[in-house]
């Protein structure tokens, strides 16, 4: 009994306290919501970039991504050229009701084709209507927020570090290709040739192993591969 | 009298009836959203939802009036009507103004505390007939509540009765002094608890409480007959917390009160419809066994001790 009295006043306290300060309704239809960064809305397509290269169709988990496209020939330039062939984006479609917006699409999607934009509202009242062609994910691209700055201290990112790295060195391996440079062994036949500056990208205990170490470490997994074989 | 006389205070108490309960429902509307960090209706009508009980009492109406086959059709029709016209009857007895009131009575206070009474019959009547056993379980529960309450509401009632030496509720307004407000303060608190548990408002629901019993006796009515037990809920308000401005806050006193006498009387009537409201909000359902200890061992003394207390201070300054 004398815990109910303090009790039923902070009741009343409490109710009165929240009527005086500002309701949490979102008068959404009225007011557009407040949604954090890198929502997930509705997937745009920037059609120039895309090449047709399918990796989005078959990377999707429930295959709600339906490309169809044909070759084209483009003919030399030059007299005795050759013939260039590139793709054509005939259809692009997502079945937005199966889509289940993982964004693996726009993970896996080498040229930027496939973008997260915030917009929501595109329910349909027959769900076939769900199914978006290329025109219509392209509408979305101009509601594409920028990308979010990055973090304080964080490292460039790879366009920036690949325009300011230095310009490769003039003296390659024969057939012209570069050298790999991340490869210790191709550089150790290219020793004549300056280094690279540095390899950000990989930290020293990632360099492969060398030759001699391979095959010692063959010869342990045979000796193994024997044990295990007799202990059955 | 004349007929036209008696015609136009019959119209002027039913257009009361039909308006404050709706201004009543409303404010709850409002007042509960707020303090539930909510807004509350926002579009019919256009400003902050106005209209939204009148959009609601659209609905009720175009909704399929329903019977069910086992019931007993006659009483369950006629049960609303039972439980919405005390009020109205009881608001006719309410003076607002001095010399102010729809039918004079000698003994009005008697009167509305009568009246009130009838109205559980309704409830009783709409339990019996649904031929439903939660109906029935509400019903019986409201029985219950109404007797167990209507005790310490008629000692409270008496108290002031005793104070002002009169039945009469305008004779209790012209009675009343300022210092009657710390006076009578006990009986305020027991008649206010009375008052909300026999409208069977929160924290005194259990007739209707939908965890246990879906909606009690109004648990198989629809449509217009449905919002007729609604009205009579929101009607019992109006009428309780006029009842309680006029009995225990003095009614039409206040500056100007020779001017503005009804405006302080709706004025009061209507802060003790929010209180009401307010205590809907803040506070959770009792169980019926807590619900009937607190009308036992608590109102009931302290009603008792009240009417001590102004028995014993009538008898000291001897007026």
């Amino acid at each position: 009994m004398s815990g109910l009295v303090p009790g039923i006043l902070k009741g009343l306290a409490t109710t009165v306290r929240t009527m005086t300060k500002p309701t949490h309704t979102a008068e959404y239809p009225d007011a557009a919501p407040e949604l954090p960064p890198r929502s997930r809305g509705v997937i745009a397509l920037l059609e120039e970039n895309c090449t047709s290269c399918m990796l989005c169709a078959r990377e999707c988990p429930d295959w709600c991504i339906y490309i169809d496209s044909h070759k084209e020939t483009i003919p030399a330039t030059t007299p005795g050229g050759r013939d260039r062939q590139r793709n054509v984006l005939d259809r692009f479609a997502i079945d937005f009701s199966l889509c289940m917006y993982c964004g693996i699409c726009i993970e896996v999607c080498p040229f930027d084709a496939l973008h997260w934009s915030p917009q929501f509202e595109y329910a349909e009242l027959d769900i076939r209507d769900l199914i978006q062609e290329k025109d219509r994910l392209g509408q979305w691209m101009p509601t594409v927020p920028p990308p979010v700055a990055l973090d304080e201290h964080s490292a460039d990112p790879a366009e920036l570090a690949a325009s300011n790295k230095p310009p490769r060195a003039a003296g390659l391996v024969a057939g012209g290709r570069p050298a790999r440079v991340a490869r210790p062994a191709a550089a150790a036949t290219t020793a004549a040739e300056p280094t690279p500056p540095v390899e950000p990208m990989l930290p020293p205990r990632r360099r492969g192993p060398s030759a001699a170490e391979l095959v010692a470490r063959a010869s342990d997994i045979a000796e193994q591969q024997e044990n295990g074989g007799e202990a059955r | 009298m004349t007929a036209l006389e008696v015609t136009l205070r019959a119209v002027a108490v039913l257009a009361a009836f039909l308006v404050l309960p709706l201004l009543v429902g409303q404010t709850e509307h409002k007042v509960m959203a707020h303090m539930q960090g909510r807004l509350g209706p926002m579009y019919a009508g256009g400003f902050h939802g106005w209209a939204q009980l009148v959009a609601d009492g659209v609905k009720f109406v175009q909704k399929e009036d329903l019977t069910p086959a086992a019931a007993d059709k006659r009483v369950f029709r006629f049960a609303p009507a039972i439980a919405l016209v005390p009020y109205l009857v009881a608001l006719s007895a309410i003076p607002i103004h001095p010399g102010v009131q729809a039918a004079t009575l000698p003994a009005s206070a008697v009167f509305v505390l009568a009246i009130i009474g009838v109205g559980i019959i309704g409830t009783l009547m709409a339990g019996w007939a649904s031929a439903n056993k939660y109906a029935l379980l509400g019903a019986m529960r409201a029985a219950a509540q109404l007797l167990s309450y209507e005790l310490p509401m008629v000692l409270a009632v008496s108290s002031v009765c005793l104070a002002a030496g009169s039945l009469s509720l305008a004779g209790i307004v012209t009675q009343w002094h300022w210092w009657w407000l710390a006076w009578q303060a006990p009986g305020a608190v027991v008649f206010l608890t009375a008052a909300v548990a026999e409208l069977q408002r929160p924290p005194f629901d259990m007739p209707v409480a939908d965890s246990e019993i879906v909606f009690g006796a109004y648990t198989e009515y629809t449509g217009l007959r449905f919002a007729f037990f609604l009205l009579s809920e929101y009607a019992g308000i109006v009428v309780m917390s006029f009842l309680f401005a006029v009995l225990f806050l003095g009614g039409w006193h206040g500056p100007y009160a020779g001017a503005l006498g009804w405006l302080w009387t709706v004025a009061k009537a209507f802060a003790i419809a929010i209180v009401i409201i307010w205590l809907r909000v803040a506070w959770p359902r009792l169980r019926e066994d807590q619900l009937q200890r607190l009308a036992w061992l608590v109102l009931v003394p302290l009603a008792l001790g009240q009417l001590l207390l102004t028995g014993a201070v009538i008898a000291v300054t001897g007026s």
